[in-house]
């Protein structure tokens, strides 16, 4: 009996699991061993020659290990291209895997564990990914000197075949010589001006034809065999609780074979998806709300702009997050402007929806995991065993937006319940229908901004008095609420236009509120981007100053030279405003990038706002994929201009009243507008792309209806449901 | 109730309760996972497959209803379409979870009409919804396939 048998693995003991999840709270603490290898004790993962993040099979085919998930944003073709530049192997034989879960190997370096978000798919690899594939190189080089009796600085590599002395072999060929050979430590990367792959139009998607014949494997797709499907009767009130149910109908319906109370609510357990669903409706349940959030959306944000008014609870703390001069002495004529903004659903077109199969302390998942450390973690408490000793194979997920990834895995632990207690070691599929994805919450939260800039003599800011009342996204958080939370005043902190004023008092107060909330593509940007950007644009106007020269004055004042490059581009690539309509710019930094748009609009009364044309410039260090961060401008401002357009979730005595498509509207390809990117040349290493591309549209949007003599806009969406 | 119909050209027989959603009975009875569920109230589109060559909500379509007639799911357009090969040319797919339904809509659209306009393809394509945004690489791509599909031999 050996140390891995499947005994001691299957047992370890309670005091061990705890001890995992106390470090998890404290684990600054800890000195000599890092995060993820303790979150990796347990896993079985063992990589090959050349690292866990190439494979080479002894065809030459080589395969490149992705520790991200693949939900759209193209990341999977730009980690493969980054170690297909640096091993030179032939692109077009190049294949790409999605990583086990495993943190000592496959930790995101910005996050210390395994995870996908903040746009750093890209950057945090990129050093960790030009080193694996120069590493592996530099094991050909020496097997492939070896075998044509050269010294290594005579050998070449193109296209997966190693040459020298006017010899040369394949890496299929030479597999075998260059796995023995011992990995060098600090392998030499490449000059980036000599460069092949990287940064040319050759850097495509490799999924794109399972993606388009109907073959990709996502969640709702897996097959096992005996698989059951769940769904899951939820409370209508986030906090409500079960507090009693009738399932005799339910157990009635053809094809239901369990059902079964779980923290989260009511699981229906059946042989199909129809059968469950057909449960569900016949199943009766009765709900505790004592504890449940029961007020409206209006009486969250009535809430919200009293506390920005001062008149908020005594309790309430404001915490300062960019403060200098003294904002009481600020004199003369002042531009005040609020801003409201919604609850946003991600809406993801897949809905939340896992598989597990738990048999005794083991539990094997099987879904788009978004952040395979904590929801690891998650399931070790529920089963009893080493948070790394879950098994998690990660497939395509239809979406996300940050949507699957929070610190409680709300719909990946509510489905290892059902697998826990009515799977009876088979696998369980949890399935959500629409109506459930937009009710369970993790909603963008509601945003409240109150604002207050004077101006000096020549119109530019001399005082700027900010208030942001939001909930906290990092409530919940293993490592505890930060003493300032980020995410809810990033882009007003650090705005150039903060750091060109003299005078500035920004606070902000996060109240607590019974509406779980969560990280919404590009974070704090969402709201933050629109406010800064159209408040600018009110005051260059006010300023009767164009709204170009004005940004680019105060850019200057600021030091912003991206930002001024960047809008530089956008404006020498916009061309002259079409007759008719109205132009808006903006320009915002998130996630290491710059972003400037500038959005051509109809505006016709009676009709919707169109955008037309956008055309973006982006900086965002060194371009892996052009065609792949101009797919990620082009989604992003789709979905950014949906939100602004038509995105709102709204409670009504607690309850979400936005279910589906049909009240939740989204852009649709009709409202599409046609989106031209332009990218910044750049030396610096590669920056975020998959979510910098959609706050901005909001400001431009709303920036051209300014243009067209409209009112500012201070309360999303643009274009209100007629209730 | 037991129901015969054609899928991708082949007879089946499926046994089912009569008010199942088509969709349900391809992915769970049939076995074919490219046809997706996105709101199962006919509003997005994911489940978009051919009945008798006219685009269909399948989420929405009870398969008592298809006794009979000729089912053409993503798979049954084989892979190399002219709608499939555009789209992964101008790599539209992002997340691709729509996919199937968008190409589904865009082949049914180029049956009935060889050179769209983008009047015909705002028209035939609005009630597919996509998340990513690949709107602007979908009405590209849908140009692209029609000038695919005009460049292939006409049948004898």
């Amino acid at each position: 009996m050996n140390a891995h048998s499947p005994v001691a693995k299957a047992d370890p003991s309670r005091r061990e699991v705890l001890v995992v999840g106390a470090v998890v709270a404290g684990s600054s603490l800890l000195v000599g061993c890092s995060l993820g290898d303790l979150m990796s004790i347990g896993s079985e993962a063992e990589f090959g020659a050349f690292g866990p993040f190439i494979k080479i099979t002894d065809d030459g085919q080589v395969t490149v290990v992705s520790k991200h998930v693949e939900f759209g944003q193209g990341s999977h073709a730009g980690l493969a291209a980054i170690v297909a530049e640096e091993l030179d192997a032939d692109w077009n034989r190049v294949r790409v895997e999605q990583a086990p879960a495993v943190a000592k190997a496959y930790a995101n370096t910005a996050m210390g564990v395994q995870g996908t978000g903040g746009s750093t798919a890209i950057s945090n690899s990129w050093t960790q990914l030009r080193t694996a594939g120069a590493a592996a190189r530099a094991m050909f080089v020496e097997a492939g000197a070896k075998k044509f009796g050269v010294p290594a600085g005579q050998i070449s590599v193109k296209d997966s075949v190693v040459s020298g002395g006017g010899q040369s072999a394949t890496f299929a060929e030479l597999l075998f010589d260059a796995s023995k050979v011992k990995p060098p430590k600090e392998p030499v990367l490449k000059d980036p001006a000599t460069f092949t792959l990287i940064g040319s139009d050759r850097v495509r998607r490799k999924d794109s034809q399972v993606k388009s014949d109907g073959s990709a494997r996502f969640t709702i797709d897996v097959k096992e065999d005996g698989l059951l499907t769940a769904v899951v009767a939820h409370s209508p009130r986030f906090g409500g609780k079960v507090k009693s149910f009738d399932d005799t109908a339910a157990r009635k319906v053809k094809g239901v074979v369990d059902v079964v109370e779980i923290p989260s609510g009511v699981a229906v357990v059946a042989t199909g998806t129809w059968a469950a669903l057909k449960g569900r409706e016949a199943l009766k349940v009765e709900w505790d709300d004592t504890k449940a959030e029961t007020r409206s959306s209006d009486q969250i944000l009535a809430e919200f702009r009293a506390i920005a008014g001062g008149r908020g609870p005594a309790d309430l703390k404001w915490a300062a997050f960019d403060s200098k001069g003294d904002a009481a002495s600020a004199k003369g004529e002042a531009l005040e402007a609020t801003y409201d903004f919604p609850y946003l659903a991600h809406a993801s077109m897949e809905p939340m929806n896992c598989v597990a199969l738990v048999q005794g302390n083991n539990a094997t998942l099987t879904f788009g995991s978004q952040s395979p450390t904590v929801d690891q973690l998650n399931t070790a408490r529920i089963v009893g065993n080493l948070p790394g000793a879950i098994k998690i194979e990660t497939v395509f997920a239809g979406g996300s937006f940050g949507r699957r990834a929070n610190f409680q895995s709300d719909y990946v632990v509510e489905c290892v319940h059902i697998a826990k207690k009515a799977g009876k070691g088979k696998p369980v599929k949890l399935v959500w229908t629409r109506e459930d994805d937009m009710r369970a919450g993790y909603f963008r939260p509601i945003v409240h901004h109150a604002v207050k800039v004077t101006v000096d003599k020549d119109g530019y800011p001399a005082t700027w008095t900010h208030r942001i009342v939001t909930q906290s996204l990092m409530k919940g958080s293993p490592t505890g609420v930060p003493e300032l939370d980020e995410t809810a005043v990033e882009g007003t902190k650090g705005s150039p236009y903060l750091k060109a004023t003299p005078i500035v008092d920004a606070q902000v107060a996060l109240p607590d509120v019974g509406v779980p909330v969560l990280w919404w593509r590009s974070v704090g940007a969402t709201h933050t981007a629109h406010v800064m950007e159209h408040t600018i644009d009110q005051l260059a106007r006010k300023a009767g100053k164009d709204p170009v020269e004005y940004r680019r004055v105060l850019f200057t004042k600021a030091g912003a030279r991206r930002h001024l490059a960047v809008l530089d581009l956008a404006v020498s690539k916009a061309g002259p405003v079409p007759a008719g309509q109205f132009r808006g710019v903006a320009v915002h930094e998130s996630f290491g990038s710059v972003v400037a748009q500038i959005a051509d609009v109809s505006l016709v009364e009676g009709a919707d706002p169109k955008v037309n044309r956008v055309v973006t410039a982006i900086d965002c260090g060194t371009a892996i994929s052009p065609d792949q961060i101009a797919a990620q401008m082009e989604g992003g401002t789709c979905y950014g201009l949906s939100a602004a357009l038509y995105g709102e979730t709204t409670l009504k005595d607690g309850m979400v009243q936005e279910t589906n498509f049909d009240t939740y509207r989204v852009l649709r390809l009709p409202e599409a507008p046609v989106v031209e990117t332009h990218i910044l040349p750049s030396g610096n290493p590669p920056s975020g792309v998959g979510e910098p591309g959609t706050p901005v549209i909001t400001a431009a949007l709303a920036n051209a209806m300014l243009a067209a003599g409209q009112p500012p806009v201070s309360r999303l969406p643009i274009v209100r449901a007629v209730v | 109730m037991t129901i015969a119909f054609e899928l991708n050209g082949k007879a089946v027989t499926v046994t089912a309760e009569d008010d199942t959603p088509l969709l349900w009975v391809i992915r769970d009875e049939l076995g074919l996972t490219g046809t997706k569920y996105g709101c199962g109230i006919a509003q997005c589109g994911a489940c978009t497959v051919h009945v008798n060559g006219q685009p269909a909500r399948s989420c929405s379509t009870p398969v008592s209803a298809m006794a009979g007639m000729k089912i053409t799911t993503i798979e049954g357009l084989g892979g190399y379409h002219p709608v499939q090969q555009a789209w992964v040319k101008a790599d539209v797919p992002q997340c691709g979870y729509c996919q199937s339904g968008q190409i589904m809509s865009a082949a049914a659209l180029l049956t009935e009409n060889k050179a769209p306009s983008d009047a015909d393809i705002d028209a035939a394509m609005a009630g597919n919804i996509c998340r990513c945004g690949t709107y602007p690489r979908i009405r590209a791509a849908i140009k692209d396939a029609a000038s695919i599909a005009a460049a292939l031999p006409t049948k004898a």
